[in-house]
């Protein structure tokens, strides 16, 4: 049971409750990053994996060190968890792989301050997931912000050439993009119930 | 309820230490390479720390790789041929590289990391020389053919030269130039100012770089330099010192007599300065001030053709013949001239003469 949930909510937080559409959280790097569609996954493959990692993380960090008295430090103590394992990866992939780091490495600072993956641990909490699900949660968030931002970078690529309003240049067309994105996901809505 | 906050202080004590640990752990051991050692050129080399870029470990070390990007792996200047303890290409580097650059193992040194002992070669004539760019901040007429312009220098901020060095101006492709052309110039201004070079330009006619100094550069105006660059500098010795110049000439000496007062060095000077006439004199008044700031310094202009509304009562004739009337300070003497190769050639005949060795007598040809 434990397990089905897990993939329930794996494939939620992909479609039906995807961060970015429908919390529209991680919006920042979202929209900057977006111009191609090349960075847009590498950015996306390394907000997967500090999102599937961190939660698996705070997931312990909040059980066994915060739970009774201390839930009330959370957020605090996640950021300070989330800042301080981005920066031991940067390290590590600088050290094991040129190419790696080349692709990834110039996202990974952007990634400690991206909300989605504070608000990922957050909601771990406040829908009282078990590890195997905070961590297919967490997975699973990553890889729906990674679609969400490949997608708007597919659009912003075809659109380049369009005649595009001077003052919707930029980030103003790319959030009614991102809006409209985000209505259409509402038609996932309901398949999947989580939290 | 005590108790209760002191572990919420203990707790987040701990987590953030537990932390910290790890960040020191993880940078002594994951991001520390250790000492390496650069060679550039199988000439120099250089130990630090590993795991910066290229680029600006070189330029810790004073060589200077053109960068117009600053770093940033979007110009495509800072290439440099590494020899060995370079990895593969990285992404970033190949949109500016060919592929006969990557036979050549040219590298853009600020996207490679030196993470091991590392072999580069890097032209010669980019180690000592930097490019400047600067703004004109005043141009005024020494004489009706000499003006001296003042530089205040915008990137880099500063430039240390020897007194008596020259830097090369860019003149930018205009009416006579059809590409941008570099012409050397000696500073006027003492190595103590270092964020400003004042230089001392004669017009030669149809000169291109001459000519567009006095007729199109204004105050204001961008210039681009690079340099410092010469071997006419003072000699550290205690021998006498005989300065001769003529015209614009003078621009390196007056460098090297203001360092000399700042210095306070008190070997006996003299200074020759030839001209046709008295239109051809200028700043007098400063080199007489030298005659009183420093220990031991006598200034003797010199006129070739004065006419009478000069109303001349100095030392008149070729410089030549004056400086074999007037020099007499023997053996242990160094000569400084700077002027055309004509009266160089002319001037040592003399020098040697009077009994100063060739070798000590150090000249700047502007042809």
């Amino acid at each position: 049971m434990t397990f089905l949930g897990a993939f329930a909510i794996f494939f939620a937080a992909i479609f039906t409750n995807n961060i970015l559409l429908t919390n529209y959280l991680g919006m920042c790097s979202f929209i900057s990053v977006s111009r191609e569609i090349k960075t847009s996954v590498g950015l996306g493959a390394a907000v997967t994996f500090v999102m599937a990692l961190t939660s698996a993380i705070n997931w312990a960090v909040y059980h066994y060190l915060l739970v009774p008295h201390l839930v009330y430090l959370r957020f605090i103590v996640f950021i300070v968890v989330i800042a301080a394992f981005v920066q031991i990866v940067e390290m590590i992939i600088e050290r094991v792989s040129d190419v790696l780091y080349a692709a990834l490495g110039i996202f990974l600072p952007l990634i400690t301050v991206n909300c989605a993956i504070l608000g990922v641990s957050l909601f771990m909490v406040i829908r009282d997931y078990t590890f195997i699900q905070s961590f297919a949660f967490g997975l699973g968030s990553g890889l729906g912000w990674m679609l969400a931002i490949i997608a708007m970078a597919g659009i912003r690529q075809k659109i380049n050439k369009s005649p595009i309003p001077k003052g919707l240049e930029g980030a103003g067309i790319t959030l009614i993009i991102a809006g409209i994105m985000a209505m259409a996901f509402v038609g996932f809505s309901g398949m999947i119930a989580i939290g | 309820m005590l108790t209760e906050l002191l572990s919420a202080v203990g707790i987040l004590s701990a987590v953030s230490a537990v932390l910290s640990l790890l960040m020191v752990i993880a940078d002594r051991t994951i991001a520390n390479y250790g000492e390496v050692t650069l060679i550039v050129n199988d000439e120099k080399k250089f130990t630090f720390q590993g795991g910066r870029s290229l680029l600006s470990a070189l330029t810790e070390q004073e060589i200077f790789i053109p960068s117009a990007c600053g770093g940033r792996g979007s110009c495509g200047f800072c290439k440099v041929k590494v020899l060995d303890g370079a990895g593969d290409y990285l992404p970033t580097e190949l949109p500016h590289i060919s592929a006969e650059e990557r036979n050549e193992n040219i590298r853009l040194s600020c996207q490679l990391k030196v993470k091991k002992n590392m072999r580069v070669e890097i032209p010669a004539d980019l180690f000592n020389v930097k490019q400047f760019r600067g703004v004109v901040t005043s141009i005024k007429d020494l004489t009706y053919d000499i003006k001296e312009i003042v530089i205040r220098l915008v990137d880099p901020k500063e430039i240390s030269f020897k007194a008596g060095q020259y830097i090369q101006l860019q003149t930018p492709a205009y009416d006579l130039a059809d590409e941008a052309v570099y012409r050397a110039y000696s500073a006027s201004s003492p190595p103590s100012q270092k964020d400003t070079v004042e230089l001392e330009i004669r017009r030669v006619p149809n000169g291109i770089c001459t000519t567009w100094v006095h007729d199109y550069l204004k105050e204001g105006d961008e210039v681009l330099m690079n340099g410092p660059y010469g071997e006419f500098y003072l000699r550290e010795t205690n021998r006498n010192i005989v300065f001769i110049a003529g015209g614009s000439g003078n621009a390196p000496i007056k460098s090297i007599l203001m360092d000399m007062a700042e210095k306070n060095i008190k070997r006996k000077t003299v200074y020759f300065f030839g001209a046709r006439t008295s239109k051809d004199l200028f700043l007098q008044e400063e080199m007489r001030v030298f005659e009183e700031k420093l220990a031991d310094f006598t200034y003797i202009p010199a006129l070739s053709d004065p006419v009478d509304e000069d109303k001349w009562e100095g030392e008149t004739g070729l410089i030549t013949d004056v400086i074999d009337r007037r020099l007499d300070m023997g053996e242990e003497t160094e000569a400084y001239l700077c002027g055309s190769p004509g009266m160089i050639a002319a001037c040592i005949k003399v020098l040697t003469a009077k009994g100063i060795p060739e070798e000590l007598i150090y000249y700047d040809k502007f042809a």
